[in-house]
């Protein structure tokens, strides 16, 4: 099997957006990020017991109120809010993260990441596979992680030029229209197909789990609850889609702020072979980026808002990801790690502005605005000491 | 708030509620959640397809300074239960502080119930047991517990033959109980010997109610034995003498493994006898040596030939289990490689990338587990 898509030589690009550190200081920096794990693992408990649950009963509240309002055609917009928010928790900070496991240590069925299933048309253990396993584990290796531009988009100046990449832009806003189908198509590595290196026959066993879920959300939204209200099916039914779209447009804008700001880091596939537990960290923080906002905004986001400690503790409640934050940043401080975060409106002009340029063919010399300041210290960092 | 209580027929209301909640509409609204998640965010005791119960009393069996109390539960189960045979088990799962919940595996002591009827459980507070000590000392009556249906065959047949042993010691009387009370409620016209150990007659659950079945006789010959206290020991000697021919009748034995041990050894192979289990025996598991491997934990250690639940455990890991063995699922875990013997049957199995239950599976030779 080969997936070598990268340049060998790392470029400058490549050299400036990561910062090495020696294979002693990556050692450290593992274990002062083990500890904090640590730490918070011998603390779970009735807290985040009560915090998920209570998450759950006004997801629950709100999609019931959303389905219910339905029926007072004046108060359509406020179902299809209602309907909305039901949606973008369910996926985001309930689904999300309980498929990763964060709240397996409850014991509790309902709450658990092998039987979770979520309110979106991917069927929940074919994103546990292309998220939680190949994204986590290859985080921002380019040519390993398919979460970089989605087999779709061009996202980073490793992924070489093709005339196809001119309709970037649009097909950013076509992904982002059609998110959750996007998602769910992911598994089946359609560019992989494409290019010779997946046959339809490895797609076989995919299907049918991945049709019944369609065909499940799509009768749920599309047929029964618009049926329901008699004759306010158009409305119900255009309230319906109108709450998944909005779901969709959220999702995919948290999302692309976590990996694509300028000034997050990629990898290629040999500085990350035989990777050792203090490098696979240093890339989690390197290729990931935060977005500040008030409470209510962090739970909106399923707490994604913070990429960097998620992606550094996957597992960890997610509510404790603003408990951390800082310790974090400080960690990078020492370190003279970017911590890169930002407000919305700034992350995602910034992954907009990727977006367009990775339409275009590299301008090798032209200023790079994603450069991270020039390295000091440059040492292999996989070497043993 | 009254729930039905008596539950033995529910009212045409209820059934028919019953019967939209489970309709196939109804999962086609409420998917991918299951109509359960919504019913239970307004009353735990709500449900379309799983069992709950609430705990409507807590009466100490036996208390004994120094030893370890044992108390019977009486559960009001929602209307999902669907009955129990007597001898069979429930899993029983409590959130011990709100968060995590804990499943561990009791026999009902009740005599046959029908669905929705209450029942009861009888439980040993061990001493570190995290779900009974939880349940006799701190759950408060009126709390909700998580029930399985009720499972396993360690049950009477639908025709009772004219002459049963029953053989318990200690807590293992439950589903013996189960048995000897159902069969009184059936009136059983043929003879029952019940031969149970316990260390002191102070130790003796279901004391008074054994002493009025003794009292009125009715076929039941009820021998309650104290061989710390002189009484004999099981012997074939001894249960030749109080049943002749007992190698050809029909026995259901429950207890400690010695008592256990001695039972087989009795009965030697007999096909009438039954034995249940409430620890999985300590033979048949792996033999040492090779090398095991717990992939997510990056751990390697020599395969002692204990479960791979127990060598995780010592390793320091902590993998999800409940009843530890064997019936729960919880601990379920993908072995990736190599081969594996079931503690119970001796089956072994090689497959790779296999589903197995630690808690019951011993290696043989190296093994790398996801755990
Ligand atoms: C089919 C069946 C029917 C049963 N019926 C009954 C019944 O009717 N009544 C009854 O009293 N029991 C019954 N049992 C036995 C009961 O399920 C176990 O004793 C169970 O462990 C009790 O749970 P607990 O909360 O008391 O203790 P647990 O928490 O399971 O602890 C029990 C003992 O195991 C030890 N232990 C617990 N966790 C660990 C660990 N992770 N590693 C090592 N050791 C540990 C503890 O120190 C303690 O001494 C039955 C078992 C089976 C299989
Ligand atoms: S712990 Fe119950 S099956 Fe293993």
């Amino acid at each position: 099997m080969t997936m070598t898509m990268t340049n060998p030589q790392p470029t400058a690009e490549e050299a400036a957006g990561t910062k090495r550190l020696t294979a002693e200081q990556l050692e450290r920096l593992g274990e002062e990020l083990d500890a904090i794990r640590q730490r918070i693992l011998a603390d779970l408990g009735e807290e985040d017991a009560a915090y998920i649950r209570k998450v759950v009963k006004a997801q629950r509240g709100f999609e019931i109120a959303g389905r219910a309002l339905f029926y007072l055609p004046p108060a359509w917009p406020l179902a299809v809010a209602s309907l909305s928010i039901s949606k973008i928790l369910d996926n985001m900070e309930i689904g999300h993260n309980v498929m990763h496991g964060q709240y397996d240590w409850m014991g509790d069925p309902g709450l658990n990441s092998r039987m979770y299933e979520w309110d979106n048309v991917c069927p929940s253990d074919q994103w546990k596979n292309s998220h939680n396993f190949i994204h986590h584990t290859y985080t921002n290796i380019v040519g390993k992680d398919r979460d970089i531009g989605y087999g779709v988009l061009r996202m980073d100046e490793d992924q070489p030029w093709h005339p196809y990449y001119l309709g970037n832009p649009v097909y950013a806003l076509l992904l982002m229209v059609f998110f959750e189908w996007g998602v769910a198509m992911h598994d089946l590595e359609v560019e992989n197909l494409v290019s010779g290196g997946r046959s339809l026959e490895d797609n076989k066993p995919l299907y049918p789990g991945l049709l019944r879920k369609m065909r499940r959300q799509a009768v749920k939204d599309y047929l029964l609850f618009p049926a329901l209200t008699g004759p306010l099916f158009p409305l119900t039914f255009a309230g319906n889609a109108v709450a998944n779209l909005v779901r969709n447009v959220w999702a995919f804008n948290i999302i692309f702020c976590g990996h694509f700001p300028a000034g997050v880091a990629t990898f290629s596939i040999e500085e990350c072979e035989d990777e050792t537990r203090g490098h696979w960290y240093y890339r989690q923080l390197l290729g990931s980026a935060n977005i500040t906002g008030g409470k209510v905004f962090h739970l909106l986001t399923g707490n994604l808002s913070h990429q960097i400690e998620h992606h550094l503790f996957p597992d960890l409640p997610a509510r404790r990801y603003p408990q951390i934050a800082e310790e974090v940043r400080e960690i990078c401080e020492r370190y003279d790690l970017d911590y890169n975060a930002g407000p919305l409106g700034k992350q995602l002009f910034s992954v907009a502005r990727k977006i367009c340029r990775m339409a275009l063919p590299d301008r090798r010399k032209a200023p790079q605005d994603d450069v991270v300041e020039p390295v000091e210290v440059v040492t292999e960092p996989t070497v043993a000491a | 708030m009254s729930t039905t209580t008596t539950g033995t027929t529910t009212a045409p209301l209820g059934s028919l509620a019953q019967r939209v909640l489970r309709s196939r509409t109804m999962a086609a609204l409420t998917q991918p959640h299951g109509v359960d998640r919504y019913l239970e965010l307004v009353n735990p005791m709500w449900a379309a397809h799983e069992v709950r119960a609430r705990i409507a009393d807590v009466h100490r069996e036996v208390d004994v300074p120094g030893h370890p109390p044992v108390a019977t539960l009486t559960l009001e189960p929602t209307s999902t239960w669907q009955g129990h045979r007597a001898g069979q088990h429930v899993q029983l799962g409590v959130e011990v502080d709100g968060a995590r919940r804990t499943t561990r595996v009791f026999t009902v002591s009740s005599p046959d119930s029908r669905p929705g009827d209450r029942f009861t459980v009888t439980m040993r507070a061990n001493p570190d047991g995290v779900v009974s000590r939880y349940l006799t000392g701190r759950a408060a009556i009126g709390s909700t517990v998580h029930l399985s249906q009720a499972q396993g065959d360690f049950v009477l047949p639908d025709r009772v033959p004219e002459h049963v042993v029953m053989i318990s010691g200690g807590s293992g009387i439950t589903p013996v109980m189960s048995m000897l009370r159902s069969l009184q409620r059936r009136t059983h016209r043929g003879r029952v010997t019940f031969i149970h150990y316990a260390q002191s007659p102070e130790h003796q659950i279901y004391a008074a109610e054994l002493a009025d079945v003794a009292a009125s006789g009715h076929g039941i010959d009820l021998h309650l034995l104290h061989p710390e206290l002189g009484d004999p020991a099981l012997s074939p000697a001894w249960l030749e003498r109080l049943v002749p021919g007992y190698r050809e009748v029909p026995t259901w034995a429950c207890g400690p493994a010695p008592l256990i041990e001695a039972v087989h050894g009795a009965y030697d192979g007999s096909e009438a006898l039954h034995v249940e289990y409430f620890k999985p025996p300590r033979t048949g598991g792996g033999e040492a040596g090779g090398e095991i491997t717990f992939a997510r934990s990056g751990r390697t250690a020599p395969n002692t030939g204990e479960s791979l639940l127990v060598q995780a455990e010592a390793l320091g890991l902590r993998p999800e289990s409940g009843c530890r063995m064997g019936i729960c699922f919880t601990c379920v875990s993908r072995k990736d490689e190599g081969t594996v013997r079931h503690v119970v049957s001796g089956d072994e199995s090689s497959l790779p990338d296999e589903e197995i239950r630690v808690c019951v599976s011993a290696p043989v030779g190296d093994c790398t587990v996801d755990l």
